[in-house]
């Protein structure tokens, strides 16, 4: 029971983390109608900028709000320079273009990094556990991290919700040329919803990094992940993105720690071990080919379109 | 007969002269690098020639197209492992199932359009790579050593380099030869009219799903034999043989000698693949002239160039290099 409810709370930790990732991928894809590969590697930049200014500065806070500065600028940058260009192609354009940043985002890493990863350290006050129920402790870090992520989804809702510049991101995803007629400066609203995304990508990137390793290629696998997420959800939808992230991370979570003992069952149990995370995974491929097949616009279809 | 004689027309024959003539020069020479390099660029534009069957034809932008070179790869490696090492069982086996696969695929996938299409082929390729990680028996994520290549009774030798590069050679060139048929014939041309426009061909009476499923499972089953290739020149499978990046070189490869022709994949792979070997040295080069010594670090960083230049190809070179070919004329 105990080992459930961590499981559940690692998969609800894992599920933030892909929002975060998922948001602006739908936000880019909503509103720009762009596919971007390279979004993990904003996730990859984020991380490597954190863990540098958090050596520097000696502080995890402000490495951290250095890092989501220094993200921002580079999505920005990087849209200026090479997204630009690529909106209105068709999407096998955007597909190899970005495919194209993200080999060059690799190989800049690791100029500027060197190939062996780095590690962020956690402050020692985020190193105890907490006790969530009676008898149930959990990594202080680790709900920090759900609690981050909820204030930033909540944000992020007042902000496409309730603030002038939301209102034009919405206007600009259902009518793009209107927008502009109205005399919208639509290109500084790419520019500033790319570079959004990217923070929020960014912060994904840094929040994971002590959990993890900080490494070249970290965010392809979680790439491929969130797209998952937002197909589910509904491209364009930041609530289904929202909801289908905490089911991918629950099922991602819960497949890896239960799924090895059930398939012991019936096969070894070696071969019940390596199974269990190949099994989770396809279950999560199953759940989307589903979901494309019964309702191909996503479980929350973005509406005004 | 002289408007034959065109830039494009000229260059590709080149080309094929050059991939008859390699084994000659290799022998002249002894380098057996060039021989492999070369032996997979061909396994390797078997592959592209198949995606751009429904890529550039059909309009069906497949970011899975990795999994048949796993099918293949693994069909071979699991029954030599198994010790089944007749091609005549393993071969045919191999395209079954890749075409078996691409026909669940394509009924599921086919319902969807644009960016979807690409995701959901890239979830069903993920599934058959989290697969083949799992396999324990067959290696895991550590990939599995062939013991011996495919046998043909002593038909043909397989492990022999020169013969082995003339059978791929052969089976691209019989690829590239149904591929024109087929976008020639009148399958082809209901294949690319449904990519321009879909519900006008249906309304003519052509069951546009069908066709585009039949092309969807013959390019897996092309792709499928490329695997078969692959897994017996490298002696070796592992899921990297179908990690995602994978499937996007294909379509790099489809795109960079032009999409939508049928010789351009072609061109495409060996231009991506031989670009891969020699722009460290082109760099090098390059830092040689500039500084004046050769600066060993700039050569480790290639990658630094090539990303850029894919972005650039497609700003610029839609038509890829095939385009370019074909808009030099002949003065």
């Amino acid at each position: 029971m105990l080992y459930l409810i961590e499981q559940c709370l690692n998969g609800i930790q894992l599920g933030m983390l892909l929002f975060l990732l998922a948001a602006g991928l739908t936000l880019i894809f909503g509103i720009m109608d762009l596919v971007n590969l390279a979004h993990g590697s904003l996730y990859m930049l984020g991380a490597y900028f954190a863990a540098t200014f958090v050596g520097l500065t000696d502080s995890f806070l402000a490495g951290i709000a250095l890092g989501l500065v220094a993200t921002l600028v580079a999505g920005m940058v990087m849209e200026l320079i090479a997204i630009r260009p690529l909106y209105g192609r068709d999407h096998l354009d955007h597909v190899l273009g970005t495919f194209g940043l993200l080999i060059f985002f690799n190989e800049l890493v690791r100029l500027v990094w060197g190939p062996a990863g780095l590690t962020i350290s956690l402050p020692s006050e985020m190193l105890t556990a907490v006790q969530v129920l009676p008898g149930v402790y959990y990594p202080l870090y680790r709900l920090v991290i759900i609690m981050a992520t909820l204030a930033v989804a909540l944000l992020l809702y007042l902000l496409v919700m309730r603030t002038r510049i939301g209102m034009l991101i919405r206007a600009g995803a259902s009518n793009r040329e209107m927008v502009g007629a109205l005399g919208v400066n639509i290109k500084l609203l790419y520019t500033l919803v790319f570079g959004l995304g990217a923070a929020l990508a960014g912060f994904a990137g840094m929040m994971q990094a002590p959990l993890a390793f900080v490494q070249i290629g970290m965010g392809e696998n979680i790439l491929i992940l969130a797209f998952v997420v937002i197909i589910i959800g509904g491209i364009g939808s930041i609530r289904g993105a929202f909801v289908a992230a905490v089911v991918v991370g629950l099922i991602d979570t819960m497949g890896r720690a239960f799924l090895p003992d059930l398939v012991r069952h019936f096969v070894s149990y070696s071969a019940g071990s390596s199974a269990g995370p190949a099994l989770s995974s396809m279950l999560i491929y199953a759940l989307m080919a589903a979901v494309l097949v019964f309702r191909p616009e996503g479980l929350f279809p973005a509406t005004g379109k | 007969m002289s408007d034959r004689l065109t830039a494009r027309n000229v260059f590709v024959a080149a080309l094929l002269a050059l991939l008859v003539l390699l084994p000659a020069y290799t022998h002249a020479t002894g380098n057996t690098f060039i021989m492999t390099l070369f032996t997979r660029i061909v396994i390797l534009a078997i592959a592209a020639v198949s995606l751009n069957l429904i890529m550039g034809f059909g309009g069906m932008v497949s970011f899975g197209h990795a999994a048949y070179l796993g099918i293949g790869g693994y069909v071979v490696g699991i029954l030599a492992k198994e010790g089944i090492n007749a091609g005549l069982v393993q071969w045919p086996l191999a395209l079954l199932l890749s075409g078996l696969f691409a026909l669940g695929v394509g009924a599921l996938s086919l319902r969807t359009r644009g960016v979807y299409f690409i995701m959901i082929t890239l979830a069903f390729a993920q599934v058959v790579y989290y697969v083949a990680n799992g396999l324990d028996r067959y290696g895991g994520d550590d990939g599995l050593t062939i013991q011996a290549r495919s046998q043909f009774g002593g038909l043909i030798d397989l492990s022999n380099r020169t013969l082995f590069y003339y059978l791929c050679l052969a089976l691209l060139l019989a690829t590239v030869y149904l591929v024109w048929r087929m976008v020639n014939s009148r399958f082809g041309l209901v294949i690319q009219g449904a990519r321009s426009n879909d519900r006008r061909m249906r309304a003519i009476g052509f069951p546009t799903f069908r066709y585009k499923l039949v092309c969807f499972v013959i390019a897996g089953v092309l792709c499928g034999l490329s695997g078969v290739l692959l897994a017996n020149h490298t002696n070796f499978i592992s899921p990297a043989l179908m990690h995602w990046t994978r499937s996007g070189d294909l379509i790099v490869m489809a795109v960079l000698g032009g999409m939508g022709t049928v010789f351009g994949p072609v061109i495409g792979a060996i231009a991506l693949l031989v670009l891969e070997e020699t722009l460290p040295h082109l760099i090098g080069l390059g830092s040689y002239l500039v500084t004046g010594k050769e600066v060993a670090a700039a050569k480790e960083y290639w990658q630094l160039i090539l990303g850029p230049m894919l972005l650039l190809v497609v700003l610029f070179a839609r038509g890829g290099i095939d385009g370019i070919l074909a808009r030099l004329r002949r003065d």
